[in-house]
């Protein structure tokens, strides 16, 4: 029997169902409708390009926040163009920060390539020898119910390859203006 | 006085960098290493205040930084020239979100340099900088570093301008084969 993969947008929503004061950035592509799908907010930070930042954008916040809890979620290419920035992040060691990879083993936005992922490149392992504590593969819903409640612990630096469905549901789309996304995102820092 | 030592300059210019960062209140420093830069990486590691954040690559640098500012820290970029190829496409992240950005690259590839595979990125750096939207200063003269750091640190983050600050390879001193 084969076990049936999960949905990016049912995991993004269930990671994220009780972030209270937890600071979001997203990769580019389906990771950041994902997320905008979910309930957009002040502290959520899209990434529409700069492919291969995500990680390395959430631990500079995570290094400037440490009293917060940071996430990244982004997609399988984005993290492989930034594989780098586990070695990076792992010299930091930053407790408060989780990198959620939402691993469809494709490149979703081009034409649904095959990635590495998909070839069998273990992100999990790269993670894991890099010097992350905890480095997972997640594969169902109650993996992630757990995750959701392990990134506001602050026990990291953490890392989650979530295996999803290669499905692209229909696009949810926040404001492409950089600065707006910027701006409200400090401000609500500031208020708090 | 007739003396000559006592016109001596009595700290240097990698001194004076690293306190125009201190005082502006800089946090992060990350950094791809270049002779150039190793005095300043060294004050870094030992003062408790200012993080160091060794990179794999130059780009993971610009992405740092905007994530920095995000969360309401400054930081600064260092790198050498042949590492600003590397960072072209995430510079987008600067322009897009108009994140203030101070990045310090020692140049190669100019004056004494040994080594030819370092002239052509160096050659295409203040060029390349400039066409990602980035406001270029190069500084020639040692007396020069400190002020433009601090001058360069005070826009960026007064007004949200991105600055490059080139240190030339006969300020930094060409390196010996």
């Amino acid at each position: 029997m084969t076990v049936e993969k999960l949905n990016r947008r049912e995991v993004v929503k269930k990671l994220i169902s009780n972030r209270a004061n937890l600071l979001i950035i997203s990769g580019l592509g389906s990771p950041t409708y994902d997320l905008h799908d979910a309930g957009d907010n002040n502290q959520n930070f899209y990434l529409w390009g700069a492919m291969g930042g995500a990680a390395m954008m959430g631990l500079g916040l995570a290094l400037s926040q440490p009293e917060k809890s940071v996430l990244v979620v982004t997609g399988d290419g984005e993290q492989l163009m930034g594989i780098g920035a586990l070695a990076t992040i792992s010299v930091q060691m930053p407790k408060n920060l989780t990198i959620a990879v939402l691993d469809n083993e494709h490149f979703g936005e081009t034409g649904m390539q095959k990635s590495h992922t998909g070839y069998g490149v273990d992100l999990v392992g790269i993670a894991h020898s890099s010097g992350f504590p905890i480095s997972q593969e997640l594969t169902n819903m109650s993996d992630i119910e757990v995750a959701r409640d392990d990134i506001l612990l602050n026990n990291g630096p953490m890392f989650l390859n979530i295996k999803i469905n290669s499905q692209s549901p229909d696009r949810s789309l926040p404001t492409l203006d950089g600065v707006e996304l910027k701006n409200r995102f400090r401000t609500s820092l500031k208020s708090q | 006085m007739s003396d000559s030592k006592q016109h001596q300059i009595i700290t240097s210019w990698e001194e004076n960098l690293f306190n125009a960062l201190k005082q502006a209140g800089v946090k992060q420093l990350p950094y791809v290493p270049d002779a150039g830069h190793s005095k300043v990486i060294d004050m870094a590691h030992k003062d408790p205040d200012i993080r160091p954040v060794v990179l794999t690559t130059e780009e993971e640098g610009v992405a740092l930084c905007c994530g920095a500012w995000l969360g309401g820290e400054k930081s600064v970029l260092l790198m050498q020239s042949s590492g600003v190829g590397n960072c072209i496409n995430m510079l987008s992240l600067i322009s897009n979100c108009n994140f203030p950005f101070v990045t310090i690259i020692t140049m190669r590839g100019e004056f004494g340099e040994f080594n030819s595979w370092q002239v052509p990125m160096s050659s295409a750096t203040q060029g390349s900088l400039e066409l990602m939207g980035l406001n270029v200063q190069r500084v020639e003269e040692r007396d020069d570093v400190g002020p433009t750091v601090a001058a360069a640190l005070y826009s960026a983050y007064s007004s949200d301008q991105r600055i490059a600050i080139l240190l030339s390879q006969k300020l930094i001193g060409s390196k010996k084969w």
